[in-house]
């Protein structure tokens, strides 16, 4: 039950994520300069640890999502659901792992 | 209302209708998009904010550079149109779940607004887009844009 619960809310928010993010990247087609004073709002520390959030929402959706096709098309994959669920848990806290550090050192880079 | 058959009633004209089964198509769209938006979407994500030093290297050269390349924008345009449909798609089902009546058939069209006009905006700004644009500072654009090479 709480895979899907976040699995919805992952959903939703990437959803709205991707609609102002397709608008921000539309602005290199205005100016450069336009283009360059909005990403840099997103060089900003609290907008660095938006993006934190971003990759940890977005690599839960992904991995459950393998998880979800897995429990649909693997012959085995329901009766190992729960298994799988700890697996996707695992894969992610890696993803984190590795994303996190490189995306603090950013963010301080950027404070100092 | 749709009828449901029983489990396992034979084809029934309610089940051997000839007609589009459209949900199924969705179900199915939803998987095989997702696939390839786990590739897209981590290469995109590890290209832009892992390799090198991550977002603070993204600007508009960056993003020219990129975009100097057909691969990465036949990328980005899959990403685009994969994303946004199932994402939309995806909202389709949520809003289903929570909405009735008017305000469901209003969120259901500003959905399916914003997914088709992102496409197009997007679409339109990666085929038509300019490197070089006339005027811009040599120190903003790519390296190989003619003003930086005088
Ligand atoms: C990274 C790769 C992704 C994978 C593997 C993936 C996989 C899935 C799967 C398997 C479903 C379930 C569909 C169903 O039950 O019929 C789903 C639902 C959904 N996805 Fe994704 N997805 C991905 C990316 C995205 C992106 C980028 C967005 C947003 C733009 C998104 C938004 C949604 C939404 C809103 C739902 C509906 C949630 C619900 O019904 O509770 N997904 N996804």
């Amino acid at each position: 039950m709480w895979s899907w619960v976040l699995h919805r809310i992952t959903g939703v928010a990437i959803f709205f994520f991707l609609l102002v993010h397709v608008l921000d990247t539309s602005l290199v087609r205005i100016t450069p300069e336009g283009y360059n004073a909005v990403i840099n709002t997103y060089k900003t520390p609290i907008l660095g640890l938006g993006e934190l959030a971003l990759v940890a929402a977005i690599g839960f959706h992904a991995l459950n999502g393998i998880r979800i096709i897995l429990i649909d098309f693997w012959s085995v994959g329901t009766r190992h659901q729960k298994l799988l669920f700890w697996i996707v848990i695992a894969l992610w806290i890696v993803l984190l792992a590795g994303f996190a550090p490189r995306q603090i050192i950013n963010i301080i880079a950027e404070m100092s | 209302m749709t009828t449901i058959d029983a489990p396992r009633s034979p084809h029934t004209p309610a089940t051997a209708t000839r007609k589009v089964n459209w949900e199924k198509w969705g179900w199915i769209y939803m998987r095989a998009s997702g696939i390839l938006l786990v590739v897209l979407i981590f290469g995109h994500l590890f290209v832009n904010l892992f390799l090198g030093t991550g977002v603070r290297a993204i600007d508009f050269a960056f993003v020219a550079g990129k975009w100097a390349s057909p691969f990465w924008k036949v990328w980005d345009v899959a990403m685009l149109w994969l994303a946004l449909i199932h994402g939309g798609n995806g909202m389709r089902t949520v809003i289903n779940d929570y909405a009735h009546g008017r305000g469901r058939t209003v969120l259901l069209v500003l959905v399916a607004a914003s997914v088709i006009g992102l496409i197009v905006l997007g679409t339109l700004v990666l085929t038509t887009f300019d490197p070089c644009p006339a005027g811009a500072p040599g120190n903003l654009v790519p390296s190989f844009c003619p003003v930086n090479s005088k």
